[in-house]
């Protein structure tokens, strides 16, 4: 098959709609890939952000943080899942557990970064107004913190996004399903339409949540950050410790 | 596991494995470090150049690495399978997050020192290279570091399509319900990616002798 047929067959795959219905349909795989990545993040988002967020404002453990982070880092996914699930069968809840070991560290990095980033001055003068630990970890240094905490967590969704595809190779479908598949049976435009529908999603998971990150960021601090040197769009990147998946 | 680690065939393919995802996984930084350094110095000199590398590096950012790794093939005209692919899908990840560190790293340099330089005559590329370069050490180790533990995890991933490294025994395991190659492929990788951190820590203390003066007094 020619470079040209391959991308029309694969063109022509995305676009039929009777390819996204029943239980072997894009649809259906795409709702698993959807499901599998909201589950990790929150609960990714649940553990690391209060760790992340009491360890940068007491400024004592950073180590711990950094520690753990290159720890899990280091484990591959993919090994982590198929060790899981040949040991102790396959579940959902196999996947979720690798992905939120996964999306751990950027949160919890970014939560860090962001906390104990918040100029000195600022929690010096909110202590000064009598406010206690608590109010000011809520009130000021996480408001405070929210772009760069905001920033670890769309890294860690990208992550969840791209590494959840392996789903598909331990029987829990997913949007690698189309991949596996396509590479399996040699039926390339497949594995295209796999890979891109991947990246759609990944691309839709960052844009919602910039759009969260508009919401959270209070107007006080988007205006702190004053007159931007680069063009909003490209400033939102992931994060600087981020890692693609 | 002694049964698997015994068998010399098994064996010799373990360290066949590992060595060659050792391969795969630093070939690609030490590519992108070679591209990386002159594309962050230019985009550091150039306001538009750097909004135009940083918006690069996010959008290449965004593509999940299995995309990268169907869609490459496709694109230059290689096997699924070939270990090329892994090398340059790596090496993009790597460049676009090493521009970004460069830049950084640069824009955090002292400004004194930087006209102290210039004051005695250095010229812009020998106050780079003499300068700046050593200065920026810290932030782009720690660039690296990154970069170098989530390579040895992205190329397990390649061996979902059939390239090597010791993605491979994971799938080799799962079809087989055979556990203790995936111990082993999941150690050694766990390993390969946390000596190359030391590595880099231990070149980076090494490379900046000034800041352990400064430390110490």
């Amino acid at each position: 098959m020619s470079f040209l047929d391959t991308l029309v067959t694969t063109f022509h795959l995305l676009t039929t709609r009777d390819r996204y219905l029943g239980t072997d349909g894009i649809g259906r795989y795409l709702l698993q890939h959807v499901e599998y990545t909201v589950v990790s993040l929150l609960i990714a988002v649940l553990i690391a952000v209060p760790l992340g967020a009491v360890i940068g404002h007491t400024g004592r453990g950073a180590w711990f943080v950094v520690g753990t982070s290159t720890a899990l880092r280091a484990l591959p996914s993919l090994g982590v899942v198929v060790l899981l699930v040949s040991t102790q069968g396959i579940s959902a809840t196999w996947l979720v557990l690798t992905l939120v070991v996964l999306a751990i560290p950027p949160v919890m990095l970014g939560t860090l970064a962001g906390v104990a980033g918040v100029d000195p001055d600022v929690v010096d003068a909110s202590q000064g107004v009598g406010m206690t630990g608590r109010q000011v970890l809520l009130q000021v240094e996480l408001p405070n913190a929210m772009p760069v905490l905001v920033g670890g967590v769309r890294t860690a969704a990208l992550q969840i996004v791209a590494t959840a595809s392996i789903a598909a190779i331990v029987g829990l479908q997913g949007l690698g399903q189309l991949v596996i598949n396509g590479v399996y049976n040699r039926d390339v435009p497949q594995a295209i339409a796999g890979a891109i529908l991947i990246a759609l999603l990944a691309v839709a998971v960052d844009l919602v949540l910039a759009g969260v990150q508009r919401l959270l960021v209070p107007t006080g601090v988007q205006l702190l950050a004053g007159p931007r040197r680069t063009p909003v769009l490209l400033r939102r990147g992931p994060a600087r410790e981020g890692t693609p998946a | 596991m002694r049964e698997y680690l015994s068998n010399a065939i098994y064996r010799s393919q373990l360290i066949d494995l590992f060595f060659q995802h050792i391969y795969l996984a630093l070939l690609p930084v030490l590519l992108a470090v070679v591209i990386a350094l002159p594309l962050g110095w230019a985009a550091h000199l150039n306001r538009t150049a750097t909004a135009v590398m940083l918006g690069v590096s996010s959008v290449v950012y965004t593509i999940p690495s299995l995309a990268l790794f169907i869609i490459l093939p496709l694109a230059i005209g290689t096997a699924f399978t070939s270990t090329i692919n892994i090398v340059i899908a790596l090496t993009l990840y790597t460049v676009a997050l090493l521009v970004r560190t460069v830049v950084d790293a640069l824009e955090s340099l002292p400004g004194p020192v930087l006209a102290a330089a210039t004051a005695m005559g250095y010229r812009p590329l020998r106050r780079a290279v003499t300068v700046e370069l050593p200065m920026a050490i810290p932030v782009l180790v720690s660039g690296l570091r990154v970069a170098v533990v989530s390579n040895v995890s992205l190329v397990s991933i390649g061996a979902l399509l059939g390239s090597g490294g010791l993605g491979l025994l994971f799938i080799f395991g799962l079809n087989r319900s055979f556990v203790a190659p995936q111990i082993a492929a999941l150690v050694l990788s766990a390993l390969i990616a946390l000596v190359a951190d030391a590595l880099l820590v231990l070149a980076q203390r090494l490379a900046t002798p000034w800041l352990r003066v400064r430390s110490a007094s």
